[in-house]
């Protein structure tokens, strides 16, 4: 191995850790006389006592319409800036971009998309980007892909949702496009300064973690409703993954080969094109891969704010209610078609070049004249489809209707049939779990949360850990949310929890037979990417609004990646231990709790982390299902003008709660030696996004 | 092998639109032509950017008059999916000229509404002709059980009834979707209801939990209001709380009244208001009954119409209406 | 010892790790040991005021324990260390001085380097791994993929230009290295334990390939290594480190014969003696009554190719040194290095050089 230095990346970019203060390196802790879970359940029964005699007092609740001075100044700020808008330089400054975007994203819609006037019909008819779809596929990926993109495009004309469709890939690539030409030149910077990586690491934690939803509204000050804004927000949304990847990438790049070629009198240009960006261009890839499912995810938020593409009709079938589950459905799979065609393709992109780079690949000639041939055939579907309206048009077929039937009536079977249980499930679990927990957390007083919580940090992570959820828990103190940050951190666990739970048993079903990971693999691919909104009226149709279906929707959105965090992580227990251990007599039980999960540990640690960033993720879209709570402050802040800063803090209130929880894990992970290069995945977050 | 497969592939896509085209539709080109010398004579309505607020009344009321500003004016319409705050931001900036359908909102009025100290880039024009009837509304099936539960003054016998996991001990109120301006927590307290008001977050989520209620037969109280496509398929009932009467919401936590009833308002731009385009005398003349928004909004929330459509069929089937708003 | 001035020549080089290093040196503190300085302020001493010079052509080891400071000292050198202290003189060219673009030229014209873990660039195929420093400095395609093609074969890669790094066993992996280091025609290399991550076999063929290639290009090099076989196989000379301090530099007969601490002699314990010591430093002085009839043998003659004439000769071995009788070996003193390891002669009959 030429990367000895590299296995372990993050803990030697660790920028406040000096070498000399690392405790439990330079020699082994001595043993607890207590034992860690000793310390964990003593904290808990004397929080649980001191919650009883507070007895609801001092849990500092604030009612849902109420709002107080700190949040009110951001909302007077909003006003200010309405008030100022025709004077604010920034504002015009940004208003020029705007007008960019629009122009751009108005181009491209000619091209595909819209009619571009006079012309009846875009330029290119949907015959015509099948056809150079599956050209630019069959360039980077083969000719099985192309056959998946074209399928997939057709499937989503199929459907019903073309147009929609072409308007989401364009919002997509243009956003992308934009994200990489500011991402990639701060990833270099990043990569190559300490000191802008500190700077820039928090605000991409930001990025990803302040719910979109809050800022919509005064990006909307900024940014002209429709195209321009869908972008902007997605690029907020999206950035971060490839910065973050590509600039771990960067520094990643063996030190040794850098000093190597630097002793041959290399500039530091010459470096970075020749050295660090050929080497790290694989995982750049897989930034680019995330950074575009990321741009998916957020396009149904997009919708909010008059965004181009799938969001819309998603959204208007959401208000439409129950009658139109369907519709939202086959919206939905359209976005999913689209997210797995393109994971697909740019993953095999990224294969395949590194294959062509090392002269494999298969004969050249012969691609060159298979391409020839397929560029002749996309240029004639140009054509025609610029020809012929049928051609250019989708047309209208009775696919799309019968499945949305189909889906209805499926769901209101389900619905009709199994709400009764369903009730009761939701009943018990609030009752059973929900509630006596949020009975601690909550409904303790705050200085006893705070304490065991800060407690229980140091316990689990050390001083760091208690230091950062001190400074996060003061955070949220300031922002005169804690009762509703409580209740949400509550949900949030609890739905880690069941999310943990789930994926374990499916990740080690899935890692022990093929054929279950075969089939549930797909589907977890398509869960992971079916925007959140699709489901959320069954949801409610089974369970009714409260926290119980916040969590469920979490739920459905983190199991996904967990799960498969745990598949990979038990099937890459190696070979040998596995059938050490069958020899020694294990039965499958002993194998899977003292073999195969133990080994698997880091992964482990890994899902529940990503697990409980998701569920993070879904705060919002909880409260729009009765999960109160911070949520319901983003959503009202959203909605509503006097609300904007109660919106803010419960913003901020939900970035806060994020980086305690994950600074936790990040500590409880640095004290685990056990799991090398595990620090790293967790400061990069790579599988967030990332499908199979 | 692998070159003759592959060849194989594009050869037969080659062929397909050939093949397709055989039976392909009209001539993009002679209808270029067309809209090349229809933009010459185009009218002068130009665009009209229409707000649709994310409720399906709200559509029914945007597609009905866009319909007609696109066919009877000329106009090209944009239709812009936006919540209420966004779309009142679009004034200012020439983003949005109408808004169709106003529900009320104090805090906009403030900031937009030049009579109110706000920037002048708002104005009201008018009534819709709809009238908002906000309120607490049971299951239809509990106002048929237990009559009585549609005065306030009962409430309390039945708050038991209506706890669930999430109201802690007391009844469940299920508050409304936080867009709407909304009074119950303090309603609640002042008038000594045993209720906790749990949020449902959004309309869907609200009329998810009628829908169960009704089905299930559980008990269920909570704000709503008409008019509503939801009424028509599963008619709630009201319940009475002390009368409106003049200020009696002006103090927000103070409030121990019922909603006042809404005179619907059209909201536009300043700018469009004084643009001088046709469609400002539409919008202006526009107005109808809450009748005839629920059946637009049937259309499309039941029926699965888009709302083009459920425009188009509804204009087609009123004639006389569409007539006096046109003159 | 040499004519001509010599090829490298390191004057007081000082390298301190740390947030004020600079504000060490010339204090008192600069003087502590490595561990009490660490102790007081959190500075490592890696390498502690070195001098030395290397003549060209000249095969310089560096040895010391792992932490000694011998990376350390290389890679300053060049700079890729910054050097927080002291003089480095290449070819009349002060280094410490170079700006940035002097600094690269002679990076690329004059002074080459070997990595212990190779450094490849894993996405190029041997042949433009070969050529990289010709590419940077900007010689045109054809040519330098000529001219690593030539070095190629001179590290006996011939037929893997193709290949990339990962295809490649680790042995070959470091030809590769020593080509690309060769194709900058540099008058100096430096290794820094270029082959310590090969297996031993492996390891002596690449030893045998650098003598080779020293008879044959006659570089200057600075050799880092912690094994004392391979020292004494390549170098004219030896440095010892300890803490980054000096400990000796010298011939490597001298440091076997005669080390100057126990750190040395710990050092150089387990080498056969026989195989490294030259006669110089286990004659004695002559006398008047010793036999003049014994085989005549040069000074530097290493003491097992002496043993089997001056055993089977009855007459005691006279060293001579300029056609002069410098002095006599018997054949217990042979049997006592040869057999009995031991090295100590009778009485030194002079200082070394
Ligand atoms: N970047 C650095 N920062 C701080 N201390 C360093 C750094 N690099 C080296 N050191 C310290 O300097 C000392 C000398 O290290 P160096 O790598 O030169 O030793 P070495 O003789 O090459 O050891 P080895 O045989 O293990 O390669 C060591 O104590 C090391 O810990
Ligand atoms: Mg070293």
């Amino acid at each position: 191995m030429t990367s000895a230095p590299t296995t372990e990346p993050g803990l030697t970019t660790s920028p406040p850790q000096t070498p000399g203060e690392a405790p439990g390196r330079v020699a082994p802790r001595p043993r607890r006389v207590v034992p860690l879970w000793g310390w964990l359940v003593a904290v808990v029964v004397i929080w649980w006592v001191a919650s009883r005699i507070g007895d609801g007092r001092a849990v500092l609740y604030l009612p849902g319409q109420e709002t107080t001075d700190f949040q009110d100044r951001f909302t007077d700020l909003k006003a200010d800036l309405i008030a100022g808008r025709d004077t604010n330089v920034l504002m015009q400054v940004v208003g020029a971009v705007s007008d960019a975007f629009n122009g751009v994203v108005e181009q491209l819609q000619g091209l595909v998309s819209t009619p571009d006037l006079p012309r009846p019909v875009p330029q290119i008819g949907w015959l015509g980007v099948l056809g150079i779809a599956g050209w630019v596929s069959l360039a980077i990926a083969g000719w099985r892909h192309a056959l998946g993109t074209m399928a997939s495009l057709a499937a989503v004309g199929l459907l019903g949702y073309w147009v929609d469709g072409m308007d989401t890939l364009i919002i997509t690539f243009f956003s992308v496009a934009v994200s990489l030409a500011l991402g990639l030149p701060l990833a270099v910077w990043m990569g190559t300064s300490r000191r802008v990586n500190a700077v820039v690491t928090p605000v991409l934690d930001v990025l990803q973690t302040f719910p979109a939803f809050v800022y919509l509204a005064p990006m909307a000050l900024f940014f002209s409703l429709g195209p321009a804004i869908a972008v902007a927000v997605t690029v907020l949304y999206a950035l971060p993954p490839v910065v973050r990847i590509s600039a771990h990438a960067l520094r990643s790049v063996s030190e040794t080969t850098i000093e190597a070629t630097t002793s041959l009198g290399q500039t530091g240009w010459q470096r970075l094109i020749k050295v660090q960006l050929p080497m790290a261009r694989p995982s750049i890839i897989v930034g680019v891969n995330q950074t575009m499912m990321a741009a998916l995810s957020i396009s149904v938020i997009a919708g909010f704010v008059n965004g181009p593409g799938l969001g819309k009709p998603v959204l208007r079938a959401l208000t439409a209610g129950s009658n139109q589950v369907g519709v939202a459905f086959i919206a939905g799979a359209s976005i999913v078609f689209i997210a797995i065609m393109l994971d697909r393709v740019t993953t095999a992109a990224s294969e395949r070049s590194e294959l062509v780079a090392r002269g494999g690949g298969g004969n050249r000639r012969t691609h060159r004249i298979v391409l020839a041939v397929a560029g002749a055939a996309a240029l004639v579907s140009v054509y025609v489809s610029r020809t012929y309206f049928s051609f250019a048009e989708f047309p209208d077929t009775e696919v799309g209707p019968k499945v949305a039937e189909a889906v209805q009536s499926a769901t209101d079977w389900t619905t009709s049939h199994f709400s009764g249980l369903t009730t009761g499930v939701q009943e018990t679990v609030t009752t059973v779990f929900i509630n006596p927990l949020q009975d601690l957390v909550a409904g303790s007083p705050w200085f006893v949360t705070g304490l065991a919580l800060i407690v229980l940090s140091q316990l689990l992570a050390g001083w760091r850990g208690a230091l950062s959820s001190l400074a996060c828990l003061t955070g949220i103190y300031v922002t005169d949310l804690w009762y509703d940050a409580m209740v949400t951190l509550t949900s949030v666990l609890v739905a880690t929890l069941f999310v943990m739970v789930v994926a374990v048993v499916l990740g080690v079903w899935m890692a022990r037979r093929r054929l279950v990971d075969r089939l549930l693999r797909p589907l977890l691919d398509a869960a992971q990417v079916m925007p959140s909104f699709v489901y959320l009226i069954p949801v409610l149709a089974l369970f009714g609004p409260g926290r119980f279906t916040a969590i469920v929707a979490a739920f459905i959105y983190a199991v996904p990646v967990a799960t498969k965090l745990v598949a990979d992580g038990v099937r890459q227990v190696s070979e040998t231990t596995v059938e050490a251990a069958t020899a020694a007599g294990s039965t499958p039980w002993q194998l899977i709790t003292k073999v195969q999960l133990p080994m698997a540990r880091g992964n482990l640690v890994l899902a529940a982390n990503q697990g409980l960033l998701f569920v993070l993720a879904m705060v919002v879209i909880g409260g729009l299902v009765g999960g109160g709570a911070l949520g319901y402050d983003s959503v009202l802040g959203f909605s509503r003008g006097e609300f904007f800063g109660k919106g803010v803090s419960a913003g901020i209130a939900i970035v806060l709660l994020g980086i305690m929880v994950d600074r936790v894990a990040r500590g409880a992970a640095e004290r685990d030696r056990s799991a090398p290069g595990l620090l790293a995945r967790l400061r990069t977050r790579t599988p967030a996004h990332h499908l199979s | 092998m692998k070159l003759r497969k592959a060849s194989a592939i594009t050869g037969s896509l080659a062929t397909l639109p050939l093949v397709l085209s055989a039976c392909g539709g009209g001539d993009i080109a002679a209808e270029e032509k067309e809209n090349e010398s229809q933009v010459a004579a185009a009218g002068d309505c130009g665009e009209l950017n229409m707000a649709v607020n994310p409720w399906v009344g709200f559509a029914a009321d945007a597609y009905v008059v866009g319909h007609l500003a696109e066919t009877e004016l000329g106009c090209t319409v944009n239709y812009k999916d936006l919540k209420e705050e966004v779309s009142w931001q679009g004034f200012g900036t020439g983003e949005v000229d109408v808004v169709i359908e106003d529900w009320g909102h104090p805090d906009l009025e403030k900031l937009y509404f030049e009579d109110q100290g706000g920037d002048g880039s708002a104005v009201e024009m008018g009534p819709t002709g709809n009238v908002g009837i906000i309120g607490w509304y049971v299951a239809p099936w509990m106002a048929e059980e237990y009559p009585d539960i549609t005065d306030w003054e009962n409430l309390n016998d039945y708050a038991d009834m209506f706890e669930t996991p999430e109201s802690g001990g007391k009844g469940q109120f299920l508050g409304a979707d936080p867009s709407y301006v909304q009074f119950d927590e303090a309603i609640v307290a002042n008038l000594g209801l045993d209720f906790q008001v749990v949020f449902s977050g959004s309309e869907a989520a609200s009329i998810a939990a009628f829908e169960k209620a009704e089905a299930n037969k559980t008990p269920l109280i909570g704000y709503f209001y008409e008019p509503q496509w939801f009424m028509s398929e599963v008619p709630l009932v009201k319940v009475n709380l002390p009368e409106f009467t003049d200020g009696c919401q002006d103090v927000a936590q103070d409030v121990a009244c019922d909603y006042p009833e809404t005179q619907l308002q059209k909201i536009v731009a300043t700018e469009f208001a004084e643009s001088g385009s046709p469609a400002v005398d539409l919008v202006s003349n526009f107005q109808w009954t809450n009748d005839d928004q629920n059946l637009v909004a049937k259309y499309i929330s039941v029926d699965g119409m888009s709302a083009e459509e459920a425009a188009a069929t509804w204009v087609e089937e009123n004639p006389d209406k569409v007539e006096a708003w046109m003159s | 010892m040499s004519e001509s001035s010599p090829a490298l020549q390191v004057d007081g080089l000082w390298k301190i790790f740390g947030q004020r290093a600079d504000k060490v040196i010339g204090t008192p503190d600069a003087l502590l040991s490595r561990a009490d300085l660490k102790a007081k302020n959190g500075c490592v001493t890696a390498v502690k005021d070195v001098s030395f010079d290397v003549a060209p052509g000249e095969v310089f080891v560096v040895m010391g324990l792992s932490g000694s400071g011998k990376s350390t000292l290389v890679r300053c050198l060049t700079r890729l260390i910054e050097p927080t202290a002291g003089q480095i003189t290449i070819d009349g060219e002060d280094v410490t001085k170079a700006s940035e673009s002097q600094l690269r030229e002679l990076r690329r014209h004059k002074v080459s380097m070997v990595f212990q873990h190779f450094g490849l660039l894993p996405h190029r195929q041997v042949i433009d791994n070969v050529a990289y420093g010709l590419e940077v400095r900007g010689v045109k395609k054809a040519q330098r993929r000529q001219q690593a093609g030539d070095l190629v074969d001179l590290v006996g890669l011939t037929g893997y230009d193709e290949s990339y790094p990962d295809q490649l066993s680790g042995g070959m992996q470091q030809r590769v290295g020593l080509a690309r280091a060769l194709a900058n025609d540099p008058a100096i290399l430096l290794f820094d334990e270029p082959f310590s991550a090969l297996d031993p076999l492996i390891r002596r063929d690449m030893q045998n390939e650098v003598v080779r290639l020293q008879a044959e290009l006659k570089k200057t090099m600075v050799f880092v290594t912690h094994d004392l076989q391979e020292a004494l196989k390549l170098g004219d000379r030896i440095l010892i480190m300890r803490d980054g301090e000096i400990v000796q530099i010298g011939r490597p007969a001298e440091v076997v014969a005669r080390p100057v601490d126990d750190y040395v002699r710990d050092f150089v314990s387990d080498v056969p003696r026989s195989h490294v010591l030259t006669l110089e430093y286990v004659m004695r002085a002559p006398t008047p009554e010793d036999s003049r009839e014994g085989p005549v043998m040069s000074m530097d003659t290493i003491v097992r190719q002496a043993a089997q004439a001056a055993l089977a000769s009855a007459h005691p071995v006279q060293v001579v040194s300029d056609g002069k009788l410098v002095g006599i070996v018997d054949d217990d003193a042979i049997l006592r290095v040869v057999v009995a390891e031991e090295s100590v002669p009778t009485a030194p009959t002079k200082q070394a050089v």
